[in-house]
């Protein structure tokens, strides 16, 4: 019975906040915009109103949250209830206020690695296709070469030499998932170089810079933006098992990965505090797919 | 003696969605096919021909829809007939032959396996029958080593081939209609002849009834017995082939019939240094020479037709001008100086010189750019025009080719027609000021009204900019109406040069006299009198 209600309200909520986003993005489109948000379909309409949640929620943390980052505030484990309305953590630390923090810590991390990755990784696949020759052979073996090394235990190996620093660990992870960008950069690329109007460009006398940026990226767009959301999520996931093995994000910053970790044991006593960060990176995951599910529907063109 | 109807269709709309509308590509069309005969459908892309072929199997595309009218084939409702009673049809009594043999061949299984496919399936014979059957018809249709060609793959034998094994396919099952969707306009014009009197024989001889798809109105008048003309999936006329090529009734037809009297006459040789200058170019890619010797000049204002059947070295000879494929001999020289072999040696001056023009418009533009931008570049890199005087060149570049440029200037290349998309092409050439032009088969791709319209434009801008032309091209029509000069091309090497006039009057070389002889005229007994002075046929 409980399950009903919870599923119906989560269908409610969905719906509600789907229409009402759409009902928004088309009211305050520029003109030339509105077309893109009137077709647009719910679960995009729901991805972005969520994803604006969450970077609202990030940005404004300090002022949203009821107490400090770190702040103690009350004995550990502490039911629901005013003011610790998500209770407390083991070191009695309010629930509500980590996960407002832990939204800024972990997305904008997320963010920033998959940025890095992508911006590399695309660039060095789209020069390795277009230059073609040894500069693709050196540069596609060592990529293959870091591939072969499984993701996780080579970060693991890459933080204990480097520490864990945030910018460390943003630069590892980026690194390692710039290798999957550039295998699918240059395999896109490669379709996209032997086309008329690259030959036409080349003749024209056009630098390398320009005819990557130019000519060929706006036309692979559609499989990175795809690809952008896959990645975002499993960076999600590879902070949050990096913190869980301590090798992430430093304590005391919060950060959800490493909260389900600290707070795990709560699930044997029935609590479902813990599960909570988790279903927030769960929320955001379904919320990013939704949006570049969308994104990719338009730039290739697929009717239903 | 009046035939029984084979086929009747009345009344047929088909509709076709973009986006979320669905707007009309046959408006309400009638067509009655008796049996035995042929009849010629002929328009220009867009017309509905292909749709309205597809229709006479109870067909629609993907996206599109029958959406009124009626189709009766020999006494059954194709429009109410239970999908899996049509699938019966089809093959066996009904059979397709697509344009691209290459492309609708299954590359993964030899020829005979896709031809017994039909009648095995169909229950019309059993393998060991179909086999020896395909060998048989094989024979009929004057493929090459009959007993063994059907043990090939497809990529193993040549296009017109393929067409013919497709159409010997397409009669396996001894249907009592078959369409043919513009068989022969991918075949090259000496191909084009053994497929097209191959089809016709077969089709006498088993006095099946064809529906016969072209935009050629010559191969339609050596096919058909009747000819309807359609415009924007609406009727225009429809009569005997003989009396629809001496009297056409409507202005429409006409203007069909006229497309090829667009000519200009020859200007005489050039004087003075040649603006380009082939000298001796033998190149090629591993270790097969494409071009062997290669070398004539082109002079300013002046236009050379390169001809010659695919393969023949026309397109490696451009690639070798633009530095794409530096040659292993000879060179290349621009008034009178030597041009660095690769074009990445070459000066940005050098390369503005010379600027190309592709033959498919849809891959030579990048599909993710606007107009602005298409046109834009090249004046904006090689003439270091910047914001208003930039934009100023792009709206004169825009009106130069009969676009209107408020209208077009922010436009993707997606929101054009073929045609445009080939204008585009021309102004990205002249954004550079060049003074030379190469065009790849820029034609091949276009109806043939359109077509008149790009080469009268490239007329027009070669008198104007005093431009030198470089024609590549397999359209001997094109040749006739714009070229000065004509270079016949075959097996890498120049067989024979000279002015358009002379070459054509009188060639010296019988490969010259093949491919002149080749090309379909407005004639009905064009093909037989032709086959008849070739000895190939009875």
């Amino acid at each position: 019975m409980q399950v009903l209600v919870v599923l119906a309200v989560a269908l409610v909520a969905f719906f509600g906040v789907a229409l009402v986003s759409r009902a928004a993005l088309r009211t305050f489109a520029p003109a030339h915009q509105k077309p893109t948000f009137r077709d647009m379909p719910l679960t995009a309409s729901f991805g972005i109103a969520v994803i604006l949640i969450y970077v609202l929620v990030a940005v404004f943390a300090p002022l949203l949250a009821p107490f400090k980052e770190s702040e103690v505030v009350g004995a550990q484990y502490l039911p629901w209830a005013a003011p610790y309305y998500l209770g407390t953590d083991k070191l009695g630390r309010d629930m509500l206020t980590r996960l407002i923090y832990g939204a800024r810590n972990t997305v904008g991390i997320a963010f920033a690695t998959t940025a890095l990755a992508f911006t590399v990784g695309s660039i060095l696949g789209i020069w390795a296709a277009l230059v073609g020759g040894w500069l693709d052979q050196w540069l596609s073996r060592f990529v293959d070469a870091l591939m072969a090394i499984p993701a996780l235990i080579f970060s693991l190996l890459l933080l204990t030499i480097f520490g864990t620093s945030v910018l460390s660990l943003i630069l590892v992870i980026a690194s390692v998932d710039a290798t999957r960008v550039y295998r699918l950069a240059r395999s896109v690329a490669q379709g996209i170089v032997v086309m008329d109007y690259i030959e036409a460009a080349r003749l024209r006398g056009e630098g390398k810079w320009r005819l990557i940026r130019r000519e060929i990226l706006p036309n692979a767009m559609a499989p990175l933006v795809a690809e952008f959301g896959l990645r975002f999520c499993f960076v999600f996931l590879s902070i949050s098992a990096l913190s869980f093995l301590g090798l992430g994000i430093k304590p005391p910053t919060a950060d959800w990965g490493s909260m389900v970790r600290e707070n795990a044991t709560l699930i044997t006593f029935g609590d479902i505090t813990p599960l909570l960060p988790a279903g927030a990176i769960a929320l955001l995951t379904v919320a990013v797919n939704f949006v570049v599910d969308w994104q990719l529907h338009r730039a290739s063109g697929l009717k239903e | 003696m009046e035939k029984q109807v084979l086929l009747t269709i009345r009344d047929l709309k088909i509709e076709g969605r973009s986006g979320d509308a669905w707007h009309q590509i046959v408006k309400g069309v009638d067509l009655t096919l008796h049996k035995g005969e042929v009849l010629g459908l002929i328009g220009e892309s867009g017309a509905g021909k292909s749709t309205l072929g597809l229709a006479a199997m109870g067909y629609a595309r993907d996206g599109c829809r029958i959406s009124g009218g009626s189709i009766d084939f020999d006494g059954i409702d194709l429009r109410a007939a239970p999908e899996a009673d049509r699938r019966a049809l089809r093959g066996k009594r009904i059979a397709y032959v697509a344009q691209s043999a290459a492309a609708s061949f299954n590359p993964a299984h030899k020829l005979i396996d896709q031809y017994c496919e039909g009648p095995v399936v169909h229950g019309v014979m059993p393998r060991e029958k179909a086999e020896a059957d395909a060998v048989e018809l094989y024979r009929r249709m004057r493929l090459p080593n009959p007993d063994e060609i059907g043990f090939r793959y497809p990529h193993q034998v040549s296009g017109g081939q393929l067409q013919r094994a497709m159409t010997a396919m397409a009669m396996s099952c001894r249907p009592d209609l078959i369409i043919f969707d513009e068989p022969t306009t991918a075949l090259d014009v000496t191909t084009q002849i053994e497929v097209l009197a191959a089809i016709r024989d077969i089709v006498r001889q088993f006095g099946t009834a064809a529906i016969y798809i072209t935009h050629d109105l010559a191969v339609v008048a050596q096919m058909a017995d009747r000819i309807k003309v359609l415009l924007r999936g609406d009727e225009v006329e429809e009569s005997d082939t003989r009396s629809m090529l001496a009297a056409p009734r409507e202005d429409y037809t006409r203007s069909l019939w006229a497309v090829r009297s667009f000519a200009r006459p020859a200007l005489p040789a050039a004087t003075g240094t040649p603006v380009v200058s082939v000298r001796n170019v033998t190149a090629g890619y591993g270790a097969v020479d494409v071009l062997k010797d290669v070398s004539f000049d082109i002079h300013a204002r002046r236009t050379v037709a390169v001809v010659g059947e695919s393969g023949s070295g026309k397109s490696t000879t451009a690639r070798v001008i633009t530095g794409l494929l530096p040659p292993r001999k000879g060179e290349i020289l621009f008034n009178g100086k030597p041009l660095p072999p690769s074009f990445k040696a070459r000066s940005r001056e050098e390369l503005r010189q010379c600027q190309m023009i592709y033959q498919m418009a849809d891959t030579a533009l990048n599909p993710k750019l606007r107009l602005r931008e298409l046109i834009g570049r090249p004046a904006e890199m090689y003439l270091g025009l910047k914001g208003r005087a930039l934009e100023t060149r792009i709206r004169d570049l825009l009106a130069l080719i009969e676009l209107e440029p408020d209208k077009y200037i922010d436009r993707l290349p997606s929101e054009l027609s073929g045609g445009q998309k080939q204008r585009i092409g021309i102004a990205r050439a002249l954004a550079a000021e060049p003074q030379m032009i190469i065009c790849d088969e820029v034609t091949s791709a276009l109806d043939q009204i359109v077509q008149e319209g790009i080469l009268k434009l490239l007329d027009r801008l070669q008198g104007e900019l005093n431009l030198a032309y470089m024609f590549i091209t397999h359209d001997l029509a094109t040749v006739k109406s714009i070229a000065d000069e004509v270079v016949v091309m075959q097996h890498g090497q120049v067989v024979e040069r000279g002015p358009k006039a002379e070459l054509f009057a009188a060639p010296k070389e019988d490969y010259t006299n093949l491919l002149l002889s080749s090309v379909p005229e407005m004639d009905l007994d064009w093909l037989n009198r032709l086959l008849a002075a070739r000895g190939e046929h009875a």
